[in-house]
């Protein structure tokens, strides 16, 4: 039975996209058929971060209003074999997305793949009720600043209360609370808030800690997920992370400020 | 935080200030909210009382309230009476 998980925050820039293409891109290396689509109408990205952009031809709005098969709009991944992206569109229109129209979409996804990674928009407007509507499990991205523990909390209790298992009655979307941008360094000097800080003001369980790094503009800026970035501790965090979600132990890592030599601590820098 | 600064003294760290205002603005905004899980905890806590004791839907209440750092949830149950 296909797993569907949302990658949502509320707050924009915090990676959600960034998030949603490592995230699906470590499930696919695991070997699970899996699928990542677009949610944000209107302002598409994840084809860019994907680095499929020039092969968009149909997208999720033109499934949804008949005038593609899913087949036609869905777009193999050139890195991973078992990796599709669904693309959004471009339209202005923002009631192109019906929850009749996803729902048969994801009935039809369902058949098809493992897991379906839904990438929600920023906000808490109708696209991205749509993207969580339908998620078994939550991964709310959040960087440790205070807009955006503000606006998970408010988007964990939308799921708890907006979402297709909480309208059924059903057991709730199971939520995973996902660090991003975090600093060990400015963490230390009190400057950032801890990641046990945003876990006790979010009750939610961890799932891991990105920590703030340079390559993720060098990935965005060739279109490859980070999570190919061989050697780099970005890649290594999110395949912690896949490897979390599935249920295997893995400690936390690059929570520590490297080590800096005696002199530098003792004047400062 | 350099071992200069460690002599020099430092304010207040603002990684502390931000968690003191958001436990304040969270708290706030979800208690506005209420939690929803209220009226099923009530009925279902009934379901189960009421298979031991026979008591009234209206002589049981489940409310939550914030007292400092704690969440309290407060259960009533209002006993027949025994004569």
């Amino acid at each position: 039975m296909a797993k569907i998980i949302v990658i949502t925050s509320g707050k924009g820039g915090v990676g959600k996209t960034t998030t949603s293409a490592a995230f699906a891109s470590g499930l696919a290396l695991r070997g699970y058929r899996t699928v990542v689509i677009d949610f944000d109408v209107g302002l598409r990205n994840l084809d860019l971060i994907m680095g499929c952009e020039r092969r968009v031809v149909y997208d999720l709005i033109n499934v949804i209003q008949g005038e593609a098969k899913l087949q036609q709009a869905l777009i193999k991944d050139k890195r991973c074999e078992n990796l599709y992206v669904l693309p959004t569109s471009q339209t202005r229109d923002k009631d192109a997305l019906t929850t009749e129209g996803v729902t048969a979409v994801m009935d039809e996804l369902r058949k098809e793949f493992d897991y379906i990674v839904c990438d929600s928009p920023a906000g808490i407007e109708s696209g991205a009720l749509m993207a969580l509507y339908h998620a078994d499990e939550a991964i709310v991205v959040t960087n440790p600043e205070v807009s955006s523990v503000r606006d998970s909390d408010r988007i964990l209790g939308i799921l708890a209360a907006r979402s297709r298992r909480a309208e059924l009655g059903e057991e709730p979307v199971k939520e995973h609370l996902l660090l991003t941008r975090y600093s060990p360094k400015r963490v230390e000097d009190g400057e950032m808030l801890s990641l046990g800080d945003v876990k006790e003001l979010l009750r939610t369980p961890l799932l891991g800690v990105i920590p703030e790094s340079e390559v993720i503009l060098q990935a965005s800026n060739q279109g490859i997920p980070a999570i190919h970035m061989e050697n780099s501790d970005v890649a290594e965090a999110y395949k912690d992370v896949v490897a979390r979600f599935l249920g295997e132990e893995r400690p936390l890592r690059f929570i520590q400020p490297v080590k800096v030599g005696f002199f530098k601590r003792l004047f400062g820098g | 935080m350099s071992f200069l600064d460690y002599f020099l003294g430092s304010r207040k760290k603002s990684a502390h200030v931000a968690k003191d205002r958001l436990k304040l603005i969270l708290a706030h905004e979800r208690d506005a909210d209420g939690p929803d899980f209220l009226p099923a905890l009530q009925e279902e806590l009934l379901a189960v009382i009421a298979k031991y004791i026979p008591v009234d839907k209206e002589n049981i209440k489940v409310s939550m309230e914030r007292r400092g750092d704690f969440e309290v949830l407060e259960l009533n149950v209002l006993f027949p009476d025994q004569h």
